[in-house]
């Protein structure tokens, strides 16, 4: 019992202090590939630390729920962030939640940065705020029908037991599970605000849409905000691998050599998805804000072609 | 010892005597809190009496016939399982409406034209949900649609308001007549107006599927499924603010009572067409009412076009739980059906609050148009408080209540690809979509909604005076804050409370809940699927408490109230804000051109000139175009030509009415 709990412990710290690791190295990687020097490894943190240490301006006619919103956005990613397995699968905790409230809890969080984006009452907030509902009703659809397409294929949207079953010889190519992966990966970008779908490093008032809604944050409060944007990354990126790539995952109540194994095989992973991530997002350019839909409604789509070829053949 | 339904209905005979008195004094001052206060104590009686009942033998069923009514038959009324629920359901809504009223019945301006009519109403819910037979049925619903239709024209000199209340009469008439019709082929041919007795006849597969069609006809206008839904986002915001909480949160669930007590226990035994028919409306009906609800700039009828989306989730779990009822699956049909049930309570909670909030700032501004309101936070501290709670708990989000409905009926869908027929399969993922669609953008209307109302800077000078609303107000919205977090984290006390509704109907109920380690809720077993509400606030509360700690522990305190940034330009108007219409526009753009033929035009000056550009959206409601228009021009037609009736001599009526006999006589002569 204690020993679990300190799993479970260790996964809420882990992915706590993996997430700003993960942010630095795409960005690391990306500048290579541009053959630039890029920041270091850990300017993340060093990021985190500055703005925590700077002072908080402001908007005059902000409320309370300008201030409390960070605090909210953060512990919901967190705990969504801490109940994906990263490296060990049925721990202390995991039957808590599964895979539909994860996802609900992202809504939360969204639901509260969107809000926060309105409070101010700027254009940007309110331009941030209706572009992130709109890539929010497309995607949050989409990746409830990816949801529907894992648990009919495992029998369960626990996601220990999915990852458990996909880990297990008996589920060999099925064309629909190729179709979630690649809407995963869809939804997974535009959740994230990556590049094509939105692009994290500018600035541009036409374009941006989740750096618009937290335009008016600062210091400490910017300082969660970011945390939260790369706990989120890294849930997402521990979703793809627990589900797709669910090998050296430790299986429930193992030993800690299997838990060792289970580390080394996640950060192994992190590190291959974290490339690809950064050389797709070199690859590719930014879409216009109405090129989205189209984007989503594919990934929409290929969710819902795999969940119905599930329901008309158990095999496929 | 006096039955308990006996007892039960000395409630609504006191309602009545209430609305006779408050009809005799309702130009006295007092006369307001008299009533409601009367109306709460009531309501909380009956609420007593029904929680008494099912903590002592939940299963019983008591009945009894009044010698009332037509003669021979009497009225009968009976209480079990179901009408237990709804009775909780309607009366707990009652009691805190009339809470809410105490305080903002004092805002208004005809008391004499709301204060008779509001008693009546809620006399009349409870009835529909106590009748045993068709005619007390028929008469409490038209006694409970007239009630309302009555407090609908409460402000009658205002020209929408009349032609709102119009077409909810002639709606609540089409309504009314389709029951009629339902209830005469269940009655079949030796009309037999009893329940009890309609329930142990089977009717044959063509009467049964038209029974099914003209109770979604009928009880589907009054609970708003597209396409009979026009008249609900017209009437339910014309009441004032605590009859619409009623209207919305209360009456639409007395409507799906009636469609529950029909097709899941008059019928009989389902066919698995009818779970197709009903899955799409809901789906259908789900999508578009909030579709609907974005387009929206006036807050009631945003609230109104968003009960027509609870409404459509609701009968898509019920469709749910018919297909499998058809295909004997009894555990997937309990867990579909709960999800039914546990999501009509909980709209009944977060929408009556919702419109209490819309009328506090309707009382407080004078404003239903949001383009007109925003800050309402600064100046309505407690409401926009209450108000974000029902926001949070209607769109889904954990772990408040509509989250927990939702879940379980997400469950219910991924039972269903054990269903043998091919329509099912393919039918039950699209609805599965629609749901999740209506979920998110469920989402994204209620940040509309709060983000325009109560956030952002103040568009009109009537903000600036607005203070916060009275005590009872505040209290009655509390009450439901309360109740909507409560049920979100212990869901698992209401899904056993269920099992007396479930059990008689689908012959099956879900896994007792209340007995999982941690309170979790455990559809089917715990390595499938299990969710535990309690456990992830806490989680977010210990989480957001540590953060907010160690960020006042170790990071810097300072903080400087400045200007937003505004490109270097100070002091933007409020007017350069994003308004309703401007914030639904990305959706728009996306779902409009099929859901409303959405155009939008720009007008651009011609060159040189100083004129403003100008942007001009057009939208259509299809249904009322498609169905309404049509059939109202048909009407028209008819009744010109038929005016040439009108003018006749005594000779040609007399012929007309002996021709008429004849052709009566000729008919029953060839009749086989």
């Amino acid at each position: 019992m204690i020993f679990q709990l300190a799993v479970q412990g260790a996964q809420m710290l882990l992915v706590l202090l993996l997430a700003p690791l993960l942010i630095g190295f795409v960005r690391k990687v990306k500048a290579r590939l541009l053959r630039r020097q890029g920041p270091p490894l850990i300017q993340p943190y060093r990021d985190l630390i500055r703005l925590m240490r700077k002072e908080v301006v402001l908007a005059d006619n902000a409320s309370w729920l300008f201030r409390v919103t960070p605090y909210l956005i953060f512990a919901a990613t967190w705990v969504a962030a801490a109940l994906v397995p990263t490296f060990a699968a049925g721990l202390e905790f995991s039957w808590t939640a599964d895979l539909i409230v994860i996802v609900a809890l992202l809504g939360s969080a969204r639901f509260f940065q969107a809000l926060a984006g309105m409070d101010v009452g700027t254009s940007f907030g309110g331009i941030g705020a209706s572009r992130e509902v709109m890539i929010a009703s497309l995607a949050e659809p989409a990746m409830l029908l990816i949801v529907f397409s894992l648990a009919l294929v495992a029998g369960a949207t626990q996601l220990s037991t999915v990852a458990a079953f996909m880990g297990s010889p008996e589920v060999g190519l099925r064309v629909s599970l190729g179709m979630s992966l690649i809407a995963l990966v869809m939804v997974a970008i535009a959740e994230n605000a990556r590049i094509p779908v939105d692009n994290p490093a500018t600035h541009l008032e036409l374009t941006m849409v989740h750096e618009a809604m937290i335009l008016e944050y600062s210091g400490r409060h910017l300082a969660m905000i970011e945390l939260a944007t790369f706990l989120k990354l890294l849930l997402y990126v521990s979703l793809i691998s627990c589900v797709f790539l669910p090998w050296g995952l430790a299986s429930v109540g193992a030993g800690p050599k299997a838990l060792a194994i289970g580390a080394a095989a996640y950060l192994a992973k992190l590190a291959v998805l974290a490339i690809l991530l950064a050389v797709f997002e070199t690859a590719v350019a930014k879409m216009r804000v109405f090129r989205v839909p189209d984007f989503l409604g594919a990934a929409l789509m290929l969710a819902l072609l795999g969940t119905l070829l599930l329901f008309v053949s158990r095999s496929l | 010892m006096i039955s308990t339904v006996a007892l039960l209905l000395c409630g609504p005979a006191a309602l009545l005597g209430t609305a006779v008195l408050a009809g005799a004094f309702s130009r006295r001052a007092s006369a307001t809190r008299l009533v409601y206060g009367a109306a709460l104590a009531i309501s909380a009686a009956l609420l007593v009496i029904v929680a008494d009942h099912l903590m002592g033998n939940p299963g019983e069923v008591s009945a009894v016939t009044l010698p009332l009514g037509l003669p021979w038959t009497g009225a009968r009324f009976r209480l079990d399982g179901l009408s237990a629920f709804f009775l909780i359901v309607v009366n707990l809504g009652g009691a805190v409406t009339s809470l809410y009223g105490v305080g903002y019945g004092q805002h208004e301006s005809a008391p004499h034209r709301v204060l008779p009519f509001y008693p009546a109403f809620l006399a009349g819910m409870n009835l529909v949900v106590l009748a045993n037979d068709a005619f007390a049925f028929l008469l409490s619903w038209e006694f409970m649609s007239l009630a309302s239709w009555a407090l609908v024209m409460a402000h009658h000199r205002d020209e929408a308001n009349r032609r709102a209340a119009y077409i909810y009469l002639v709606m609540a008439s089409f309504g009314t007549l389709a029951l009629l019709l339902a209830f005469g082929l269940l009655a079949g041919p030796a009309g037999t107006y009893a329940f009890d007795a309609m329930r142990t006849v089977q009717p044959g597969p063509l009467a049964a599927g038209a029974v099914l069609a003209l109770m979604l006809l009928g009880a589907g206008s009054k609970a708003g499924l597209v396409p009979l839904h026009a008249w609900l986002p017209l009437a339910h915001p014309a009441a004032p603010s605590h009859v619409s909480a009623l209207m919305s949160g209360i009456m639409t669930k007395v409507a799906i009572y009636g469609f529950v007590r029909v097709v899941f226990d008059l019928l009989g035994a389902p066919a698995w067409w009818s779970g197709v028919a009903v899955l799409l409306i809901g789906g259908v009906t789900a999508v578009l009412g909030i579709l609907h609800a974005l387009m929206e700039k006036d807050l009631k009828r945003l609230l109104a076009y968003s009960t027509i989306e609870n409404i459509g989730v609701i009968f898509a779990s019920l469709g749910l739980a018919l297909a499998f009822k058809a295909n004997a699956m009894p555990s997937a049909a309990a867990l579909a059906f709960t999800a039914a049930l546990f999501h009509v309570l909980n709209h009944s909670f977060f929408k009556s609050l919702l419109f209490f909030g819309a009328g506090a700032v309707l009382s407080a501004t004078g404003e239903r148009d949001m383009e007109r309101l925003g800050g309402l936070i600064h100046r309505l501290p407690v409401t926009s408080f209450v108000f974000l709670v029902g926001c949070v708990s209607i769109s889904a989000l954990p772990p408040f209540n509509g989250f927990a409905s939702e879940w379980l009926a997400f469950q219910a869908i991924l039972q269903s690809p054990d269903l043998p027929q091919w329509g099912l399969k393919v039918i039950v993922p699209a609805v599965g979509g629609m749901l999740a669609l209506a979920a998110a953008l469920a989402a994204a209307c209620f940040v509309k909604a709060f983000g325009i109302t109560f956030l952002g800077r103040a568009r009109s000078a009537v903000v600036e005076q607005a203070h916060e609303v009275d005590r009872f107000s505040l209290a009655a919205m509390a009450v439901l804050a309360v109740l909507c977090l409560l049920a979100g984290l212990l869901p698992g006390f209401v899904i056993d409370g269920l099992s007396t509704v479930t059990l008689p109907l689908i012959g099956d109920r879900m896994p007792v809940q209340t007995a999982q380690p941690w309170l979790s809720i455990v559809p089917i077993a715990e390595s499938r699927s299990s969710y535990n509400g309690l456990l992830v606030f806490v989680f977010i509360t210990i989480s957001a408490s540590l953060a907010a700690f160690f960020i006042h522990r170790f990071a810097s305190h300072a903080l400087r109230r400045g200007l937003a940034w505004g490109c270097g330009f100070d002091d933007a108007a409020p007017a350069a804000q994003y308004t309703a219409v401007s914030f639904a526009q990305p959706i728009r753009r996306v779902f409009g051109g099929f859901a409303f033929r959405a155009r939008e035009t720009v007008e651009m000056p011609a060159p040189g000139t100083l004129d403003p550009a100008r942007i001009k959206v057009d939208i259509h409601d299809v249904a009322w175009e498609t169905f309404y228009q049509p059939i109202a021009g048909a009407i028209d037609f008819a009744t010109e030509r038929l005016n040439y009736l009108q003018f006749l001599t005594i000779r040609r009526y007399l012929t007309l009415v002996f021709l008429y006999l004849v052709i009566l006589l000729l008919v029953l002569a060839l009749w086989p």
